[in-house]
């Protein structure tokens, strides 16, 4: 239907006339035409949520949050970990009833009791954690709940004009008979954005959407959601990344630990202010270390290989490199270039194809991920698929890899005391916070808070090399302020600490060495201090190399 | 709303018990309403001989038969009590059997093969080994206690091997274990039948008796009795109900204690996490299965060895009921290993009742098998009205979203389009509801 007439052979697939808007020839919106009267300005909030107020037992999760949402904006909602964005959102997706407040949509009070009520209403999400299944195709995905039939058959004929057209239109490319198990992260997502455009929905909420995107997808997406903004839709975006937000959003609106802090325009902020708001107190953006006091090497990597998983050919590729006590030494790249593999081999949970890996004078190319363990301590990449098992407890998570050690177990049975004080001890240490302390299962804690108990558990660990992935993914200003500066601790106690980072930002801020990884090889090391975003950039991208012939002795 | 949590309806395991006891209710419920469909359309039984059927139904187990004017007389019935607790003990292995396989994140549908090998050495262990008080043998002089210990340490150990082929299989082969377990099922099956078809153990004492195999006692080899003959007596029972009751109690303590109980269940959760810390996954399954198959082994050495129970050795077309009622058990109690004890009384106690049912009354037992199968039914289900209960705690506000920013994601979705997906995502979301709801979280 949104196709149909000329409008989406033109241009600017929408026109305003009249007091009216329209798009693709259908009437969205009839609005007052006097814009000059104050009330008239009431119309122009596309979403309004009023005064809304959800309580959980021992919880006000929103409290008295008023959110307004005007037609064409991009309207970013930042906040930590826990400051309830998502049931916010929940409750505008119809997830959640508030106890108190209403939720209008062009000035009319509208119940949202479950999320056809929200599609209905033309509101959209693409979770952070994408909805799709995985042995179906991208068109099957797309249709699926709003398929078009004839007398009970499927009629994708339709569909997949209607598809191609909307992925022509905004230039979000995707394969239609792929599987989606076999597409990346990147265009999983376009399939989530196609999915919303599919239903006509006209309110688009994006749940943390540049968590698992490549730098060069992000600047895809929000090119995207400018373009979704411009022809009259309305962009609610969460995200933690000020970076992001300051570049695509209008306005922002900000919460802190379930309450309203402000709403302010992103032309008359700044990156300091917002976070200071999110966070409520001053922040160092900047990371603050001093010189980096290197000693004797405790990682060292000769001609390392690792197979890959999904092709033939090494995922990496003869690489050779030392890290040494007191630095932190940064495995920069695009993602997909052999990082994960690069980290399995180290840690064992992949076999390596050749070359030896040295710990502390050891040989360990061959020892049990066990037996590496003794001297490494691995922040890993996902912590839902390794860094936790969500099912335990808090406290079980502690000692995943400790339960053994005679402090935690006498003869085989484990001294559940032992783990309560250890695990009660590092949740004060390292503020890990949850609702019930050590027995809080794991999966019912928040991201960042997960991402502070592993933190926890590995530092304390204290081994002399500290492998970080991707450590501060997805989280809030403040939990990576602590998390870097946990790594610097570290670093200045005399631990090697090896960081795998696609944040650019993190990794020039954080490192005291780069190495540049592009498709499984090691084509450049960089000094922080004589580099720039740039050059790293044209390293990563595959576009500089340097010659790297015997620096194996680093 | 509702501000109060932590109450007693909202723990995790009084939803268990109140969703296990609403399974059995609604089978007991539908077994009455065929007892009393069928008493109506026949004509022999009429509508008294309904209300005696469903008394019988729920109360059989106190059933005392029926006094000079042929009215049903109730009260304590030791032989009901004893044959209950004896009909039980391999029950509650099973399920045993399949609760620890489950816990560990495995589906052990192969206890009915295990229990057949069990059976197997038990049986040639325990009748090859001549004992002094053997009517086999003439110079038999192995003590029967010893040819007891072995014969039943014989049998746990055939379960055992018999369930790591599956975990094997599974580990270093990544194929799935239900299709390897059923497959080891039909083997066992043959290999029992194949065994015994031409061996001396068959009995042939006994004019009359085809397809059996020597009952143990034969050999002189019985479980003891243990008194508890004195306390039910005129009922089958023996010491083997303390044997099920001390593996239960030491099943849970592995699994709840133990750092071995934390790696099998650390490898059934998340088995990249165990393997990221180092705990072998593969070596975890293999034993997981092996622990499994050893339960369901012990059950089938504990039944056969009472002395009184014998062998139909030509099986090849069947599998043993007591290996599938295992699952029931074990669902019916959540897996939980205490829970089993008491979800394969209640098995068992259906038995009873059935054949009150059917020496009573003009009923047959076969109205019991149709409340078993309903209640089997239900005992899966049982995992679906213990999520409802749960859903029902999320409508008032139990789950803290708030704060399970990346978690909640798995429930937002019941799909903004509805379809297919729905149904998936609407599980996911009870789930993490569920889990969710065991813990609020600040910040």
């Amino acid at each position: 239907m949104l196709l149909k007439g000329e409008g989406a052979s033109r241009g600017l697939p929408f026109s305003k006339e009249k007091g009216k808007i329209i798009v693709n020839d259908k009437i969205i919106l009839l609005f007052a035409i006097d814009t000059k009267g104050g009330k008239a300005m009431q119309p122009d909030n596309v979403i309004e949520m009023l005064h809304i107020t959800k309580r959980f037992p021992g919880i006000i999760a929103n409290d008295d949050i008023t959110l307004q949402l005007r037609r064409g904006e991009v309207h970013a909602l930042l906040g930590e970990n826990g400051a309830g964005k998502s049931t916010l959102m929940s409750v505008l997706f119809g997830l959640y009833q508030p106890e108190e407040g209403t939720i209008r949509k062009n000035g009319q009070e509208v119940k949202i009791n479950n999320p056809n009520d929200a599609t209905a209403l033309g509101i959209g999400m693409v979770h952070q954690h994408f909805k799709l299944i995985e042995v179906f195709t991208v068109l099957d995905n797309i249709i699926l709940g709003a398929e078009t039939t004839k007398l009970g058959f499927l009629q994708k004929k339709e569909a997949r004009a209607k598809v191609e057209a909307l992925s022509e239109k905004y230039g979000l490319k995707v394969d239609l008979d792929a599987k989606v198990e076999d597409i990346t992260v990147g265009m999983q997502q376009r399939v989530e954005i196609l999915k919303m455009l599919y239903r006509d929905n006209e309110i688009l909420i994006f749940d943390e959407p540049t968590a698992v995107l490549t730098p060069q997808e992000i600047e895809d997406l929000l090119e995207t959601m400018r373009a979704f903004a411009a022809e009259g839709k309305s962009i609610l975006f969460i995200s933690h990344k000020l970076n992001e937000i300051m570049s695509v959003a209008d306005r922002v609106t900000v919460l802190r630990k379930g309450k309203y802090v402000g709403t302010v325009d992103t032309k008359d902020t700044d990156k300091q202010s917002l976070s200071n708001m999110m966070v409520g107190r001053p922040v160092q953006l900047e990371v603050v270390k001093d010189e980096a006091k290197p000693q004797q090497p405790v990682l060292q990597v000769r001609n390392l290989r690792v197979p890959s998983a999904t092709h033939k050919r090494d995922a990496v590729n003869d690489v050779s490199f030392d890290v040494r006590a007191g630095e932190i030494v940064c495995i920069a790249g695009i993602d997909g270039n052999g990082q994960s593999e690069l980290v399995y081999g180290l840690t064992g949970l992949e076999k390596c194809s050749g070359g030896t890996v040295t710990l502390c004078g050891e040989d360990i190319s061959h020892a049990s991920i066990r037996e590496r363990g003794q001297n490494m301590s691995h922040i890993p990449e996902d912590r839902h698929k390794h860094g936790l098992i969500l099912d335990f407890t808090l406290e079980q998570n502690m000692v995943l890899q400790r339960f053994q050690e005679p402090k935690f177990q006498h003869n085989g049975f484990i001294d559940n005391a032992a783990v309560r004080s250890y695990s009660d001890q590092l949740i004060g240490q390292y503020d890990v916070r949850s609702g019930q302390g050590s027995i809080t299962v794991a999966r019912s804690m928040s991201g960042g808070n997960q991402q502070k108990a592993i933190i926890a558990r590995e530092l304390d660990r204290d081994k002399p090399l500290i492998m970080a992935v991707q450590p501060t993914r997805g989280l809030d200003v403040g939990a990576i302020e602590y998390i870097h500066s946990q790594l610097i601790a570290e670093r200045d106690k005399g631990n090697a600490i090896l960081l795998v980072s696609l944040e650019l930002d993190e990794v020039m801020s954080l490192s005291d060495r780069i190495l540049v990884l592009y498709e499984g090889e090691i084509v450049g090391e960089l000094d922080p201090k004589k580099t720039d975003v740039q050059e790293l950039g044209l390293y990563m991208a595959g576009a500089k190399r340097q010659d790297r012939k015997g620096a194996s002795g680093v | 709303m509702k501000e109060k949590s932590g109450g007693l309806f909202a723990k995790e395991g009084t939803k268990t018990v109140i969703s296990s006891v609403i399974s059995i209710i609604i089978g007991m419920v539908v077994g009455s309403i065929i007892i009393l469909l069928v008493g109506l359309s026949n004509q022999s039984l009429g509508i008294s001989s309904v209300g005696e059927g469903i008394l019988l139904v729920f109360g059989g187990l106190f059933s005392t038969g029926r006094n000079a004017a042929g009215a049903l007389t109730f009260g304590f019935n030791s032989t009901n009590f004893g044959n209950m607790l004896f009909r039980a003990t391999p029950l509650i292995l099973t399920g045993l059997s399949v609760a620890i396989a489950y816990k560990t994140g495995l589906f052990n549908i192969g206890a009915p093969g295990q229990y057949l090998m069990g059976t197997m050495t038990t049986l040639l262990v325990a009748l090859s080994i001549p004992t002094g008080s053997s009517t086999l043998y003439e110079n038999g002089g192995c003590p029967a206690w010893l040819v007891w210990v072995l014969a039943f340490l014989a049998g746990m150990l055939a379960g055992a091997l018999w369930g790591a082929i599956p975990g094997l299989v599974k580990a270093y082969l990544n194929i799935n274990e239900v299709l390897a377990c059923i497959m080891c099922n039909w083997i066992a099956a043959n290999l029992v039948t194949w065994v015994f078809e031409n061996s001396v153990l068959r009995n042939t004492i006994e004019s009359g008796k085809t397809g059996y195999i020597y009952k143990t006692s034969y050999n002189g080899v019985a479980t003891a009795k243990l008194g508890l003959d004195k306390l039910f007596s005129g009922s089958q029972v023996n010491g083997g109900i303390l044997v099920a009751i001390i593996l239960a109690i030491l099943v849970y303590i592995l699994m709840d204690k133990t750092t071995m109980g934390y790696q099998l269940k650390a490898c059934g959760s998340n088995r990249h996490s165990a393997r990221y810390a180092g705990i072998s996954d593969k070596r975890n399954i293999v034993l997981s299965m092996a622990i499994s198959g050893a339960l369901a082994g012990a059950g089938a050495s504990l039944y056969y060895l009472a002395g009184n129970t014998e062998f139909f050795w030509s099986t090849y077309q069947s599998l043993p009921d007591a290996g599938f009622t295992g699952i029931s058990v074990a669902l019916l109690a959540s897996c939980n290993p205490i829970g089993c004890v008491f979800t394969g009384c209640f098995m068992s106690m259906l038995d009873i009742c059935g054949l009150q049912l059917t020496n009573l009354t003009a009923y047959n037992e076969y109205i019991t098998d149709v409340i078993i199968s309903v209640i089997v039914y239900l005992s899966a289900f049982s995992l679906l009205i213990r999520m409802l209960l749960t859903s029902k705690k999320k409508d008032d506000g139990h789950e803290d979203n708030a704060n399970a920013d990346t978690e909640s994601d798995a429930g937002k979705n019941a799909s903004s389009g509805g379809g297919t997906s729905s149904g998936v995502a609407g599980a996911n979301s009870v789930k993490t509801a569920s889990a969710a709801g065991k813990g609020g979280e600040a910040l």
